[in-house]
This record gives C-alpha cells, structure tokens and sequence, in this order.
C-alpha cells in the first residue's frame, strides 16, 4: 500500500510539540514551584486555572484563545503591536495556544514532584552555603527528575493529539498549521483511507514508542524521591 | 570571651517564643526541655530559617541579625553548619559528593576543615562511594554531621541529631559529637530533650520552658540548683562531678575517681588512668547520715559535706531536696521524715552515702 505521502504534517506536529514543551517548561516550571511551596491564599485560584484545559471542551478554549489571539485581541494586539504581524492561522499562535491546552499536563506532575522533594532537602542546600537558584538546579531538580520526563512525555503527547484548538486557532495551512490530526481529518473527509490508516497507525506507533521508552527509563533511574 | 548572644520574640497562634540568650561561644551549649517548648523554633531562629519580628543574634561581635538596624543575614550566607533531627542527606548524590556539596560552596580562604580530617574523625571512609539510601540511619547521620562541619561553620547547630536512632545507634555515635568540640573547635547549640545526652556532652546548658530560659549556666552549676528541680524529669535530678580516673582495681572490678572533694569508687570504667570523666550522682542515690556508722556498711562511698541548702517543703510531697558540699555541690533527695529525725539545718556537718552500684558514668539504660 504504497501512497506518495506528504510527511510535511508529521514534521510540524513534531516541531509543534517540541516547541510547546519547551515553552511550558519555561513557563510551567515557576508555576508548579510556586503551587508546591507557597502558602499564598490565591493558590487555590491558580491551581483551578491551571486545570481548566483538562475538563473544558477544545472547542471553547479554542474559540476564546481565537479571540484573543486575534489581531484585536488580548495577545494577539499586542504581539501585532510588538512583530507588525498577526497571530492567529501562524505557527507561533498555535505554540501559544497548545502552550494554553497543554499546561495542566506539564504543571501538574512538576507540582506533585516538587510537592515531594518539600522543603527540607532545600533548607539543608540553603545551610551548606547554597543560594536559592543554586539549590533549586542542584537538588530540587535533580531530585524531581521523574516529575520532569513526566512533564514533558505528557506535554508532548498531549500536543501530538490535539485537534479541537488547533483546528479553532490554527485552520488548516499546509507547512504553517496543517498538523497530524487535522491532516488526518482531511484524508478521511476526502475519503482518502488508505493515507488516513498510514498516518494514524505511523502517529498510533510513535506515541507508543515514546511512552515506552519513556516509562522503561523512569523505571530504571536511580533516584526514588519518597 | 567570645560570646553567642541571641534575643527572639516570635509569636505563633499557640504558641510564643521569648528567647534572651547569652552564653559564652565554646564547647556544647545544650538546649534542653520537654517537647513543644520551643526548642526547634530556636535553633530555627538561630540559623534564620524563621524570620521573627524583632530579633537579634550576634556571634563574636558578628551581627547576624538585628531589627532594630535592619540586619538579616540570611541562611545561605551564614557561616553555620546544620545538623537536622533526619540527616536529610541528597538521594542524588553519592556521600563523597554529599560531603562536598557546602565544602565546594564555601571560599577557599574560609577553608579550616578538610575531608580527611572530617572522614577520619567520623569513621566513614568506606562510605564514600555508597548512596545515602544504602547506610544505616546512625552511618548517615555521621555523614551528615561531616556535611555541615565540611563548610567549616563559626557555629554548629545539632536539632536532636540522635532523636530518630535506636539506642544502639545512639552509643554508636554519641562519642563522635563528644570529639567534634576538641578536634574542631566549633561552638555547637545542641538541642534535646534527652538529659543523658546533656549530661555527658554539654558544657553550657539553656532550660527552655514554655519559649522562655528558665535556667542557664555552666551544667555543674544548673544542675546543683535546687529551684531547677521542677524543670528537670524525676529521677534526672542529681549534681555533676568532673573527675579524673585515678585506679583501676582489678579484684573487685571498680574504678577509683577523684574529685576535689575526695573519691569515688564505681563500677569498672574502660578508661585510661588520668582521663576526665563527668560522673552524674543523681540525687535519689545520696542517703544523709549525721555522724559516721558504726557498723560496717556496704556502701562504699562515705563523704564528709556539710548542708548549704534545704530545699522546699510541701505538705504533700513526702520528699525533699537537699544541697550539700562535699568539696564541690552534691544534691540529695531524702523524706521529709528523715530531715525532722536528723534535725538537718544549713551549716551542719554531715555525711553522704552513695552506693557505688548507682554510679555507672555514661552507662545509660
């Protein structure tokens, strides 16, 4: 069953992915570092936020970051403002927007893992002439390592199967926002079955192999923070 | 001198801490009293790890803290070694990259401790290249005493290091601390609740009540004060007497001690001729007579004292504390029936008996 592919989807959504967890480790880190050690009364709030991609539709987190990606929008006015450009139906808009979907999934291991590691390891590092920064790529990270493959493996994934928002922000421009699964969607539209089975078994594939891999590395690391 | 002088007020919904320390910066400072009164949050204090109001601590003129001038020094830039109730060892590192971990993070000008001296005192070379989760709980608790000493710290603070080790384990290490202050020379505030561990190792000892001192001095003095009694556990209460091993008397298995005041005979004592040992005689074990017996007795330690003070009487206590002299302080605690028989008032010249089966120094049960 030999159909001349077009693997340009499977190169963005791969670059896609990428992207997303790299910026939401960025992002998500200081986030779950603050949810796990602050006695804040806005902790509450912030963790609801955080969570709200898990149980909202694609479609309506979609359609509110269309709006406010859009040049008239909230990011997108100020990112025309900042490039000159617009955000939505671009790459980057869709980095932004996945970054918005797939946050619970990056914060919220990294949260629990830091939860774990908890203060006493840090002030120990704080006593032996530690600084705060200092402490926290030497010991806290090290020691939250599962939490971060974690993070990432459920950052990853979940941007790999993402539909709904992308669809809403991105549309459907081949080389800019045409990922896997919009990709696929078109092919079964089309009734173009056999590209359709190729590209879901290929993606089906992947995301198993990752997640083996992943869970086999976990398994053998070292390091069991209880 | 150099001097360890703090003052906290640190308020708690249940609790309040007000602390007014001096104390001179040497040796072991023990920090004793009962659970929740404060002895954590101190040491806390001490190392900065709880910010209070108002507050100052100074160690050799050195200001740590100070409100009043807006001086906070804070932890990671304090030259303090911190010995937690767990070793809190890293799980990552292996225990040579432990030990290394404040040693690397401390100027190489403020260097005064080397590894070789730390693992030779602590005794874990063979550890070295293991995982923390791979030692016993006394093996880690070494390792992290060596950690904190590797910063070369002006100050050790110890928050019950023995509390979560069986009593085994404790013995095992108990000797290790008692060196740390003749081989390093680092002032250590020892916290504790247990008096066994004060006895043998404090120079200094701070009584916390309720977050406030309600004693504190040099341990032979608060312990041969009668109005401490109600801060010390029952059967805890008795003076310290510094003594020198002088005898070993192979026959009967007894040591021969001597002190200002005399000598005591103990059970055998595995120690060398003319070696310091700090015998606790704890009160119940001293028994008063007015005039020596005229039948041979088996107790074999007869000392001459005179009575410096009768301690409080209460209709309904049937004991009561007495203080003696016997060359240096000696308490003993008798009924109240025998003090109206002996008709004892300060000034008199008696005796004091103490059973050498009830001193075993530094045995603990």
């Amino acid at each position: 069953m030999i159909v001349d592919m077009d693997l340009g989807p499977l190169w963005l959504t791969l670059q896609l992915a990428g992207s997303t967890v790299i910026v939401l480790l960025l992002v998500g880190t200081p986030i779950a570092w603050w949810l796990a050690f602050t006695s804040s009364r806005w902790r509450s709030i912030v963790e609801a936020i955080v969570a709200l991609p898990i149980v909202l539709p694609p479609t309506v987190l979609g359609f509110y970051l269309l709006i406010a990606l859009g040049p008239h929008g909230l990011i997108g006015g100020i990112w025309k403002d900042l490039t000159g450009s617009a955000l939505s139906f671009t790459f980057t808009g869709l980095v932004i927007a996945s970054s918005f979907y797939s946050l619970p999934f990056v914060v919220q291991p990294l949260h629990g893992a830091f939860e774990a590691v908890g203060r006493k390891p840090l002030e120990a590092a704080w006593a032996l002439g530690a600084s705060k920064l200092d402490t926290f790529f030497t010991v806290a990270s090290p020691m939250a390592i599962r939490g971060y493959l974690t993070a990432i493996v459920l950052g990853f994934a979940h941007t790999l199967g993402e539909f709904g928002v992308v669809l809403m922000v991105g549309g459907n421009i081949p080389g800019q926002t045409k990922v896997l699964s919009i990709a696929i969607y078109d092919h079964v539209e089309t009734l173009e079955y056999a590209q359709a089975h190729t590209l879901s078994a290929g993606l089906l594939l992947f995301s198993f192999l990752v997640l083996l891999a992943v869970y086999t590395a976990n398994r053998r690391l070292p390091l069991h923070v209880t | 001198m150099n001097q360890l002088s703090a003052k906290f007020d640190l308020a708690f919904p249940s609790f309040h801490l007000h602390v007014n320390m001096n104390a001179p910066a040497e040796g072991i400072i023990a920090v004793f009293g009962p659970s929740g009164c404060g002895k954590t949050t101190f040491l806390r204090c001490l190392a900065g790890l709880e910010r209070t109001a108002s507050g100052s601590m100074s160690l050799n003129n050195h200001i740590w803290q100070d409100d009043r001038q807006g001086i906070f020094v804070p932890l990671t830039q304090r030259s303090v070694g911190y010995v937690f109730q767990e070793p809190r060892l890293f799980p990552h590192l292996n225990v040579r990259e432990n030990l290394q971990y404040g040693w690397k993070r401390t100027v190489k000008s403020a260097r005064r401790i080397t590894l070789d001296h730390v693992i030779q005192v602590l005794d874990i070379e063979r550890l070295l290249d293991r995982r923390p989760q791979s030692l016993s709980g006394g093996e880690q608790q070494r390792v992290a005493i060596g950690r904190a000493l590797l910063t070369s710290p002006q100050l050790l603070l110890m928050d019950e290091p023995l509390s979560s080790l069986d009593l085994q384990r404790k013995r095992e290490i108990l000797p290790f601390i008692h060196k740390l202050d003749s081989e390093f020379h680092i002032p250590i505030v020892y916290v504790s609740h247990d008096l066994h561990e004060i006895v043998e190792l404090a120079k200094t000892v701070v009584l916390l009540k309720e977050g406030k001192v309600a004693g504190s001095g040099p341990i032979e003095e608060v312990f041969s004060q009668l109005n401490l009694r109600h801060l010390i556990p029952e059967n805890h209460l008795g003076a310290l007497v510094e003594t020198t091993v002088a005898e070993h008397d192979q026959e009967f298995g007894l040591t021969t001690l001597t002190f200002p005041g005399g000598h005591l005979h103990v059970p055998h004592q595995k120690r060398q001729i003319g070696e310091r040992l700090r015998v606790q005689i704890l009160a119940k074990d001293v028994s008063i007579i007015s005039s020596p017996p005229s039948f041979q007795t088996s107790v074999l330690n007869l000392l001459e004292a005179s009575v410096v003070e009768i301690g409080e009487v209460k209709p309904e206590h049937p004991f009561v504390d007495i203080k003696l002299d016997i060359g240096c302080p000696l308490l003993a605690t008798i009924t109240r029936k025998s003090l109206a028989t002996l008709k004892l008032h300060s000034g008199q010249r008696v005796h004091a008996q103490i059973k050498a089966v009830a001193l075993s120094p530094e045995i603990h049960q």
